[in-house]
């Protein structure tokens, strides 16, 4: 007979290794982080035990308790209550802990028990624990808690089997009528009740030798010091975006010197005519143009997921807590922000763990201004056109240096416009508190960045293969018809509709420095921002006819001002170019406002930071 | 972790200098001035471990006004402000 699907569900205190379990059990790869708050999504996935048993299990943003604080407490909370519309609720509970941090999570546990779900307490990091000394009387824990318990090491192979094991034990006997749910959210006086009762549970059933890991106190005397610990948090952000452009370069001008010459291959061997236009021009100049930047991205997402693995992150919030303050952003925004870096996106989706509405509304607003890895691509092509590769104080990459410039500018303007949404709009706004674990270190692991790298890297390569593959179609088409009428002297693309609305638009931008080539780069560049510097690549290539196997860099050097390539550089700060990010704001915030004014301050933004850098710029005899 | 420390003076842990170690009195929400309501703030606190009893140290402070502290509860570490911390009473 098969049995039914079983759902399992992990709930547990944040950081406590809920996902790492979820992707021990299932094979996924979910997003694993020394940080709490990492997961903001319910996630579902599927495994089969060793007794042949299907099993859905769920993974879950971690809680304290299930009061449900802040949007992502709240998706745990209506899951295990299931509130939650259109959810079974779980057949089992598996309630995750940190074994070496036991108190939050026993407390939960008891307030868990009165939802009457069947439950499994699972002490996670054991092999932790077992390295400190800390030592468990499991059996004697599962008969005070009357709940079975095990342990596991979620992160090594093998560390789950005793789960498995148990897990399919349970399950054979599983009461099939539903437990009666009393739960209702605790008082201050039960709630301390519970604690206290925790608390004896835990020094009846744990003994915790007096070895506090002395490996992440002599770290953070350093890391945390008030001054000192803002120096090491500037020189790890400096360092950053030098290797970006530093490191990334060997790289790029391989894969820059691969594309010239399949673009050359592909010239010389195909007849010529459309379909060597359509692979040189629009495949090679313009998909490849973006591939390029990938070992920039790579570099960027390493230093971002190993900081995230090592466990700095929480305290880069705890040092810019006060800094974000006075412009009015709470010290959880930190995390996300720095997130932004990365992508927008994932950075929006982190404000869930903020609980205060404002200061989340707030985070999403300017989380846009960080700079993306998108404009990466624009920003290196357009540094590596117009300023040169010399070294300042013989030692920092002058490129290296404006790259940084562009990012400090960035999250300049992000913290000016939050000072102004706090003093115009929030005006009532008391400072909500600020209260975050500190986790104890832990060394990056080899693996799981390996996977982080792989799947930012396979995410940026489907992109360029899908969403800038097809806007390079259309641009390629829009710059290649109508053809000229035969005998006609001007270039071909003087005729296309690439060059008709082009012009259309040129009058509206002209003002900043723009011609019309960047008209038509900016519009497909909605979809995503590279996509810009893959239009440039083709209508350029396009433009250029026989002679467009040099490189984009090269033919925006001689077409365009520096006073226009500052103006672009500035554009780009500000611009609102990014469909995905606009429909995530929308659906966060759950308003169509909001995400208008998002898009209408930034344009405006953009347009006064170009107008302002051209005409500046050609004041002083760069145009 | 019933300990008490009869022979300090109470105080509460938002004025404490780093390297202050004492242990958790009781809570008192309404002398905090938070932006919470009594009931939350204290909520918040019982649910990261600050209960009566704990052993609290104050590991790091922040630069701006020596604010937030990195306190230890027990065995793990909390970043709170000062302001909520108030409410906190350690001898
Ligand atoms: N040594 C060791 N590390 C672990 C173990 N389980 C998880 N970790 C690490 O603990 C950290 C937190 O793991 P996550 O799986 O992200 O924790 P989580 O409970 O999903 O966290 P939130 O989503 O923030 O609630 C990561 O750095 C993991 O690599 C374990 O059994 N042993
Ligand atoms: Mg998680």
């Amino acid at each position: 007979m098969e049995l039914p699907l079983l759902h399992l569900a992990l709930v547990g205190t944040p950081n406590s290794g809920k996902t790492s379990l979820f992707n021990a059990l299932t094979g996924s790869r979910q997003k694993v982080a020394n940080y709490p708050g990492v997961t903001v999504e319910r996630k579902e996935g599927f495994f089969v035990t060793p007794l042949g048993r299907q099993v859905s299990v769920v993974d879950l943003p971690g809680t304290y308790s299930l009061r449900g604080r802040s949007p992502d407490e709240e998706i745990t909370r209506d899951f295990v209550l299931g509130k939650a519309t259109g959810e079974t609720v779980p057949d089992l509970v598996l309630c995750v802990a940190d074994s070496t941090n036991l108190r939050l999570t026993i407390r939960l546990l008891l307030e868990l028990k009165r939802t009457g779900r069947p439950m499994i307490l699972v002490l996670n990091m054991f092999d932790i624990a077992s390295r400190r000394g800390i030592s468990v009387d499991v059996e004697r824990l599962a008969k005070e808690l009357g709940v079975p318990v095990v342990t596991s090491i979620a992160v090594r192979k093998g560390g789950t089997a005793d789960l498995l094991a148990l897990t399919d034990e349970i399950s054979a006997k599983l009461a099939a009528e539903p437990q009666e749910n009393s739960w209702r959210a605790l008082g201050v006086a039960e709630l301390r009740a519970t604690q206290r009762e925790a608390d004896r549970i835990i020094a009846d059933c744990v003994s915790l030798p007096a070895r506090p890991d002395t490996w992440t106190a002599r770290i953070d005397a350093v890391v945390l010091h008030p001054v000192g610990g803002l120096i090491v948090l500037a020189l790890i952000l400096f360092v950053m975006f030098q290797a970006v452009f530093a490191w990334a370069q060997p790289l790029m001008d391989l894969l820059n010197n691969g594309f010239d010459a399949l673009g050359e291959f592909v010239h010389a061997t195909l007849p010529a005519g459309l379909f060597q236009s359509f692979l040189q021009n629009g495949v090679i100049s313009g998909v490849g143009s973006v591939i390029v930047f990938l070992p920039q991205i790579i570099i960027i997402f390493l230093f971002i997921l190993l900081l995230e693995d090592f466990g700095y992150m929480a305290r880069a919030a705890f040092l810019m807590d006060r800094i974000m303050g006075g412009a009015g952003l709470h010290g959880r925004a930190f995390i996300p922000l720095l997130s932004s870096f990365a992508c927008a996106i994932p950075g929006i989706m982190a404000t869930r763990v903020i609980d205060n509405k404002r200061d989340r509304l707030t985070t999403i607003l300017i989380a846009p201004l960080m700079t993306c890895s998108a404009r990466i691509p624009v920003y290196t092509l357009i540094i590596s056109a117009f300023i040169p590769a010399k070294d300042v104080w013989g030692f920092i990459n002058l490129q290296g240096l404006v790259m940084f410039g562009l990012y400090a500018t960035g999250i300049a303007s992000a913290l000016a416009v939050s000072f102004l949404i706090k003093f115009f709009m929030l005006r009532d706004y008391a400072p909500a508190p600020f209260m975050l674990e500190l986790p104890d270190y832990k060394m990056p692991r080899l693996k799981s960045i390996a996977i982080g790298v792989y799947t930012r890297a396979k995410m940026f390569l489907h992109r360029a293969g899908t969403t800038i593959f097809s806007m390079m179609v259309l641009i390629w088409f829009l710059a290649s018809f109508p053809q000229p009428p035969a005998g006609a002297t001007e270039p071909a693309i003087d005729f296309s509709l690439a060059a008709i609305i082009g012009k259309a638009l040129e009058p509206l931008l002209a003002p900043v420095g723009f011609n019309w080539q960047i008209a038509v780069a900016l519009i497909p560049g909605m979809a995503a921002r590279e996509v810009a510097v893959a239009a440039l690549g083709t209508v350029y290539a396009i433009e250029g006819g026989k002679e467009a196997a040099e490189q984009i860099g090269q033919v925006l050097s001689t077409k365009w001002s520096l006073a226009t390539a500052l103006s672009m550089l500035a554009w780009y700060i500000f611009a609102p170019q990014c469909a995905s990010t606009l429909a995530v704001i929308r659906r966060e915030t759950g308003s169509w406002t909001w995400m208008a004014t998002t898009f209408a301050y930034m344009l405006v933004l953009a347009y006064a930071a170009s107008l302002v850098t051209y005409n500046v710029a050609v004041a002083l005899g760069a145009g | 972790m019933t300990e008490t420390n009869d022979t300090r003076p109470h105080m509460p842990l938002g004025l404490a200098l780093r390297g202050y170690t004492g242990i958790i009195q009781h809570l008192s929400a309404k002398d905090a001035g938070s932006a919470l309501s009594e009931i939350e703030l204290e909520s918040r606190l019982i649910e990261l471990g600050f209960v009566e009893g704990a052993r609290v140290e104050v590991l790091h402070e922040g630069l701006v006004g020596r604010d937030p502290i990195a306190v230890r509860v027990d065995n793990i570490t909390i970043a709170v402000r000062r302001r909520e911390a108030m409410a906190i009473i350690v001898a």
